[in-house]
């Protein structure tokens, strides 16, 4: 094979292994909006606390030290203790239900009945919230995520390629996990959905909430449910995009990013996601390949959405998503 | 007590449709007026002058902009940052004269440059240029709609921002990439640059602020407005009782952007001097204005004031509280203000979805009762 053609297929495989990382925040997004039609803005953020209170408390720091030094002229940080990655993630789990709990409590319940898009501004308003309090909990700078997932080159890639093309692949082994689990991650939610009595609840409320409030699902414990969900899916998202590029603000960007994705994939369909993050990872590192270099590079920055403009301009649904009906 | 009023007694359209139907605002509006133009200019200093009121002037043109396209016409939009960012270049480009290149007749690029353009016809100038590039980013606003309409207006933020990085013509090829603006003036008055005098920057901007915000108000109660508020209302039945969506939509982009654009060229000339486009208009800009008209109240020129006022004085107090009193770490208190602002808007939210407009409105309902009410 030529070469040119050999970098655009090891591009392509990179962009879609990029994709299964869009397409695990975009879940998340999905998940409430199907169950409460919510169109959750503070997904990326909550992706981004997760992954900070993981490493906080895996490191042992101690919650808001930065605040009671400043308050009590204290020199606390950490408590010198470190704690495993699987208990660590079991407790920031805690969290993220407890969270769920909260927001579903103060905010959502007091907006019942709003229009959509009040409910998105108010979802921003989270977002800003937590990312504040995030940064006030366990301080701003940028933290590395080790739990212990497998990086670097992928050698048994890299081989087998060299032997049969004469041109090594370079694929990340964080990305291979990556795609497995996000894999495991839909089997799971789709079984979840299937196959339990939660799961068949949570259906009926996102076909119709007043028909499943007549059959007696309680809306807000089915609420809280998916926003735990919604918060362990960003707790997975968090840990992936902290190990490959470290636990810091810009985290809470890669919602921005998982948007176009979404619409793409239309906001109702959880195969939808996955695809939209597929058409996104590879669009955009492809035209990158293709044409960043005639155009100044950085492209990444706005292909998505452009692409999504484009494509929502001839299909308004997205891929997957409910037709939209309009009655006056 | 101040708002005493025997009934409604008007007879005729316009007596119905003033501005200020009640003598004290009517009064108060002349008196604030007064002291816009005729007190603060003796008194502005520039502490004052680069922390409150130039940014809450320049924010309010923002504001009014965005409130027209989504308080009124009910299409969101998250691209407000980008539209300001065409109008701050397109103001560079003008008040450093606009250099166009064309092929010669032997095949040559000759450059061509307009002579720099007075400031005050630049600032005009790059809100029709941002007019333009909104209509362009409003044209798919037909057929998408709702969030995913807000979705797409991020394509022209991450666009435009991106662009005014790579496209070097747009800052004349300097190298650091800035833009700077140059000492300009009007009337013999420097308004822009390092040398400019506070209370001739101030003026010039209040008066941008004056006109366009009159000019808003009787757009948005015009039979423009009017079409505009039927779209938001219902776009299909607007659409029945014979609104043209496609005007209606792409009239609110073009006055939206107008505006927008107008504060963007105020920002980047009069207020900052120097402009880095990915720091100064990035998606945080078009968030901040967007949480103006939440917090002022959609759908209200007052609104737009009192959304950017709070939004300029929050940061300032909570700084001049929390450095300034306690004595705290400057990044503690730019995270505790993220706390604060997003509580507030959760909150607004929840209790009074139309902001402090509405808030100002129920207090006038109150007064006017006061203090017998039945």
């Amino acid at each position: 094979m030529p070469e040119q053609l050999l970098f655009a297929a090891e591009v392509t495989l990179n962009g879609l292994m990029a994709g299964v990382l869009y397409a695990l925040v975009a879940l998340g997004f999905v998940l409430i909006f199907k169950a409460s039609g919510i169109f959750n803005y503070a997904q990326g953020v909550m992706a981004l606390f997760a992954a900070l209170t993981l490493v906080g408390i895996m490191d042992g720091q101690v919650p808001f030290a930065h605040l009671i030094n400043a308050i009590f002229g204290t020199e606390v940080h950490h408590f010198g203790w470190h704690v495993p990655a699987l208990l660590a993630i079991l407790f920031t789990m805690v969290l993220m239900v407890a969270f769920a709990w909260v927001v579903n409590h103060f905010v959502l319940r007091h907006l019942v009945n709003q229009e959509p898009i009040i409910l998105f501004m108010a979802t921003i308003g989270l977002a800003y919230f937590l990312e504040g309090f995030g940064d006030i909990m366990w301080g701003s700078d940028i933290k590395k995520l080790d739990v212990g997932l497998p990086q670097g080159l992928n050698g048994w890639i890299d081989e087998t390629t060299f032997n049969a093309f004469g041109y090594g692949f370079f694929i990340d082994n964080l990305d291979i996990v990556a795609t497995v689990i996000a894999a495991l991650l839909v089997t799971a939610l789709v079984v979840f959905s299937q196959y339990t009595k939660q799961g068949r609840a949570l259906r009926a409320v996102a076909d119709d909430h007043q028909a499943a409030l007549s059959v007696g699902i309680s809306l807000n414990f089915i609420w809280v449910l998916v926003w735990s969900v919604a918060g362990f899916v960003a707790l997975v998202a968090g840990i992936m995009w902290g190990a490959k590029s470290g636990v810091q603000f810009s985290l809470s960007l890669i919602a921005l990013k998982a948007l176009p994705v979404l619409m793409l994939g239309g906001f109702t369909s959880i195969p939808g996601a996955i695809v939209g993050g597929l058409i996104i990872g590879v669009g955009e590192k492809l035209f990158e390949f293709l044409l960043g270099p005639a155009l100044g590079g950085a492209t990444e920055n706005w292909f998505a959405y452009v692409l999504a403009l484009l494509f929502l301009v001839f299909r308004p649904q997205g891929l997957f998503g409910e037709k939209i009906i309009e009655r006056v | 007590m101040f708002y005493r009023e025997a009934g409604d007694f008007s007879t005729t359209y316009s007596e119905d449709s003033q501005t200020f139907p009640i003598k004290f605002d009517r009064v108060r509006y002349y008196v604030v007026l007064a002291v816009a133009f005729l007190v603060v200019p003796f008194i502005v200093n520039d502490y004052w002058l680069n922390a409150v009121l130039l940014p809450f002037l320049i924010y309010a043109i923002a504001a009014i902009g965005l409130n027209i396209l989504t308080g009124y016409c009910g299409q969101v939009s998250l691209g407000t940052g980008g539209f300001m960012a065409v109008g701050a270049y397109a103001c560079y480009k003008f008040m450093t004269g606009m250099d166009i290149y064309l092929m010669g007749a032997d095949g040559e690029w000759v450059r061509y440059a307009l002579p720099p353009i007075n400031i005050f016809f630049s600032v005009i100038l790059a809100g029709f240029v941002t007019a333009f590039v909104g209509l362009l980013f409003g044209l798919p606003s037909l057929r998408i709609k709702g969030f995913y309409l807000a979705v797409a207006t991020l394509a022209a933020q991450f666009f435009l921002v991106w662009l005014f990085n790579k496209w070097s013509w747009t800052y004349n090829y300097s190298a650091s990439g800035q833009i700077n603006a140059p000492t300009r003036g009007v009337l013999g008055y420097e308004v822009t640059g390092p040398t400019a005098e506070p209370w001739a920057a101030y003026l010039f901007c209040l008066i941008f602020v004056v006109v366009l915000a009159w000019i808003a108000r009787n757009l948005t109660r015009g039979s423009m407005g009017r079409r505009w508020m039927a779209i938001r209302d219902m776009d299909i039945a607007a659409e029945i009782i014979g609104v043209n969506p496609l005007g209606a939509k792409l009239s609110a982009f073009g006055v939206s952007s107008f505006f927008v654009g107008v504060s963007g060229a105020l920002f980047f000339a009069v207020y900052l001097g120097a402009v880095e486009v990915g720091e100064a208009f990035g998606i945080q800009k078009s968030f901040l204005v967007l949480f103006m008209i939440i917090i002022g109240g959609l759908g209200s020129i007052f609104g737009s004031f009192a959304g950017a006022a709070f939004m300029v004085l929050l940061p300032v107090l909570l700084k001049n509280i929390l450095v300034g009193t306690l004595g705290w770490p400057t990044d503690l208190a730019a995270h505790i203000e993220f706390i604060i602002v997003g509580a507030l808007i959760v909150i607004f939210l929840i209790a009074e979805p139309h902001g402090l407009a509405q808030l100002w409105r129920i207090a006038k309902e109150k007064l006017r009762l006061w203090p017998f009410p039945y």
